[in-house]
């Protein structure tokens, strides 16, 4: 057995820090912050001229030679700055399943476009009577000759507003069990009969209701075989689900916050620290972030190893996404009155982040399967119980 | 990275699983309740050399490393056997790192007993009250409590205890064999002095936290899987209760909270074989998840016993008290937790 962690990517760190003090503008975060959207087009777009989407992805489907640990870095660094890059997570699942199923002709063109920022692709998966139930989708896609009528409606098609396209899954077939009659599309968001409506969220992230009204679509914009979307959906999942845990090697959590509670005096006058109920919270968050980090590191081992962790990758979902809700709860009352304070009250403890991620952690507990799920997953897999989900 | 068991550590995890798994039978936990303490299967583990297992081989022991210690001590918490084996092992290896840098005579001839499995020596955990140490675990059955008096470590002896002739158990939740140790019968024995004895009595508290977290994963594994098989053969309303979500979904809290304590104590067992400076707060992790784990695990696997659960005759009571006794000869775990912090992050500026 060896625990090391080693920073593989060391060497290209301050590289990709000075890349982010070049390019990244200092206002940006702010604006995700307030607007909602986690996408910033300007950094896209430089992200794709420097060739860091494109590293490690063949030339030939538009990939650069740029070195591919630096990439990584690159967006690790990005990520430190506190911006998300909800549109490239997204696209980058697409591409990949591409990869997996797409013609060769998708390949060029479809990774093509998403390696040089032209094509940015939300996920259309979830349904207003459907979310963890994924395979229950109602949109309706009818074959025409050459082309594909979509009709229907999506739920939380996040960072759509600035989308070229949504990765649809669509029923193509009413006489088979639900998960057999699904096949995936990738349909333009600029084409006729595309609507959208945005939707505010606890967390402040913008996200979508998209609609479809006898969209059009031509064949070639079919990913994968017809109904076989279940499937090709599942390849993008691996992606989404389980990865988890911390890999950067900064400060934690609780290392942060206890900094700033022995640093910051309350009325009485003794520092947040000094409480020993504060001690204990930090104590409890400290281990569990050691915990969250540990079973992440598995699903990496058993990655590298060429083991495919199902189960791990449920574990560490269910445990870090349930220990985030009660981390940021536990701090937000050790703030006390101030812990409702918000970031743009602008006299918040710690700038507000307590508050803010005690609203925006509650999605992780939900989406990309609910803990519900990762609990039957693990059940199931781990302990041999009966699946209880209804026969298909 | 790699959470891999060598061939070596999987051998011994197997021939360990049968070895307790053959001599410690819920029939022979059972049997041996009223004092906590079977001499038969003592004599058992000191013949295999396990108290021992981790003293250097040049002063007679089995070179063991943490890890080895820890996989041990997960396979013993399978079956809790009514043995003080987290004790023995921590309190000889103490004697063992004593031996290596002063030279006591009493303390060199204590490591010999205790390596030949003459001696059953203890750990008593906390400070002396009174010159008292205070329900030592196994202290009923010791024949020497390794103990920390102001800067010395000393030895509290009585040629009148051991194991085949035991002092009064208080009646306790765990059934072990605990007692106080230094008053009547006890003489006392200074083994080493100074800051180098303080260091390793400490280091010896942190190993039997380490142990005790190993023990715990350990326990409340079989805890999982007697709720799990009870839940498939239990009907209800014309069920399984294994088809319950509420049933499976505390289970599966259950098993992802046991897989994090148990790779957590793995990491520490490894922080402390490659003499790593966050070994204490590993260690000290590792105790308070597994017994705060170990417990939750325990108790749900109980309730899903229902009224059956609450009876003696069923074997899940076993493990649910002792899922709450065994870590708390460590202290109040709210005091754990302070300490945590302490070593955490008072290192930094204030």
């Amino acid at each position: 057995m060896d625990f090391t962690t080693v920073d593989t990517l060391a060497e290209h760190r301050d590289a990709a820090r000075q890349w982010v003090e070049k390019n990244v503008q200092p206002g940006w975060a702010w604006e995700q912050y307030t607007s909602g959207t986690h996408h910033t087009p300007e950094l896209h777009a430089q992200l794709a001229h420097d060739g860091i989407l494109g590293a490690g992805w063949p030339l030939e489907y538009g990939g650069s030679d740029t070195d591919p640990g630096y990439a990584r870095a690159v967006l690790d660094a990005v990520a430190d700055a506190e911006l998300y890059m909800d549109g490239w997570a997204t696209t980058n699942m697409v591409l990949r399943t591409v990869r997996h199923v797409g013609t060769e002709e998708q390949k060029k063109e479809i990774i093509g476009g998403g390696l040089n920022g032209e094509i940015l692709i939300a996920l259309g998966y979830s349904e207003p009577d459907s979310g963890s139930d994924v395979a229950a989708a109602k949109t309706r896609a009818v074959r025409d000759g050459d082309e594909w009528v979509i009709s229907g409606q999506k739920m939380f098609t996040s960072t759509a507003q600035s989308c070229s396209h949504v990765f649809v899954l669509a029923r193509t077939n009413l006489d088979v069990p639900k998960h057999k009659g699904l096949t995936m599309f990738l349909v333009p968001t600029n084409v006729d009969g595309f609507d959208l409506q945005p939707i505010y969220t606890l967390g402040g992230q913008r996200t979508n209701a998209t609609f479809y009204s006898d969209v059009r679509v031509p064949d070639s914009m079919r990913i994968g075989g017809v109904d076989e979307g279940w499937r090709v959906m599942r390849v993008a999942l691996v992606y989404e689900r389980g990865g988890g845990g911390r890999t950067s090697a900064g400060p934690t959590l609780a290392e942060r916050v206890a900094a700033w509670a022995m640093s910051t005096s309350r009325t009485s006058g003794e520092t947040y620290y000094d409480d020993s109920r504060n001690k204990e919270r930090l104590a409890r968050i400290a281990i569990d972030e050691e915990v969250a980090r540990l079973l992440g590191m598995r699903v990496r081992w058993m990655n590298e190893i060429g083991e495919l962790p199902g189960v791990e990758g449920s574990m560490t979902k269910l445990f870090s996404s349930e220990a985030d809700l009660r981390h940021y709860s536990e701090l937000v009352d050790m703030l006390g009155p101030e812990g409702v304070l918000r970031p743009e009250s602008g006299i918040a403890p710690l700038d507000g982040e307590l508050e803010h991620h005690f609203r925006s952690t509650v999605v992780g507990t939900i989406y990309g399967g609910a803990s519900e799920i990762q609990r039957e997953i693990i059940a199931e897999g781990r302990l041999g119980l009966p699946r209880n989900r209804p026969k298909q | 990275m790699d959470l891999s068991y060598s061939d070596d550590q999987q051998q011994l995890r197997e021939n360990l699983s049968s070895f307790f798994s053959k001599e410690s039978t819920p029939e022979r936990v059972r049997a041996a309740e009223p004092s906590g303490f079977d001499v038969e299967l003592w004599d058992k583990i000191t013949a295999m050399g396990l108290p021992a297992m981790a003293v250097p081989e040049d002063l007679g022991g089995g070179g063991a490393s943490a890890l080895d210690l820890v996989l041990t001590a997960e396979e013993f918490g399978k079956r809790i056997p009514p043995v003080p084996l987290i004790e023995g092992v921590a309190a000889t290896n103490l004697l063992g790192r004593l031996c290596a840098t002063a030279s006591s005579e009493v303390a060199a001839q204590l490591l010999a007993d205790a390596v030949a499995g003459d001696a059953l020596v203890s750990l008593a955990l906390n400070p002396l009250v009174a010159g008292v140490a205070r329900l030592v675990p196994a202290g009923a059955v010791a024949d020497a409590v390794l103990a920390l008096d102001g800067g010395d470590v000393v030895a509290f002896r009585s040629s009148e205890v051991s194991p085949r002739s035991p002092l009064p158990v208080p009646s306790n939740l765990g059934t072990a064999p605990l007692a106080d140790r230094g008053a009547g019968v006890d003489d006392k024995v200074v083994l080493a002095s100074g800051p180098e004895a303080v260091a390793a009595y400490a280091r010896a508290r942190q190993e039997w936290q380490l142990l005790m977290a190993g023990a715990l994963v350990g326990l409340a594994q079989t805890s999982l899987e007697m709720g799990a098989d009870y839940a498939q053969q239990r009907h209800a309303f014309g069920v399984l209760i294994a088809w319950f979500q509420t049933v499976q979904h505390r289970l599966a809290d259950g098993i992802t909270t046991l897989e994090g304590a148990r790779l957590l104590t793995y990491e520490a067992a490894w922080a402390a074989d490659e003499g790593l400076a966050n070994t204490a707060v590993l260690a000290s992790m590792a105790f308070l998840f597994s017994s705060e784990m170990a417990f939750r695990v325990a108790a749900d696997s109980l309730h899903l016993h229902g009224g059956y659960g609450y009876t003696l005759e069923y074997d899940i009571q076993m493990y649910f008290r002792r899922a709450k006794a065994w870590p708390l000869a460590y202290g109040d775990p709210k005091d754990g937790y302070g300490s945590l912090a302490a070593q955490l992050f008072e290192h930094e500026e204030r």
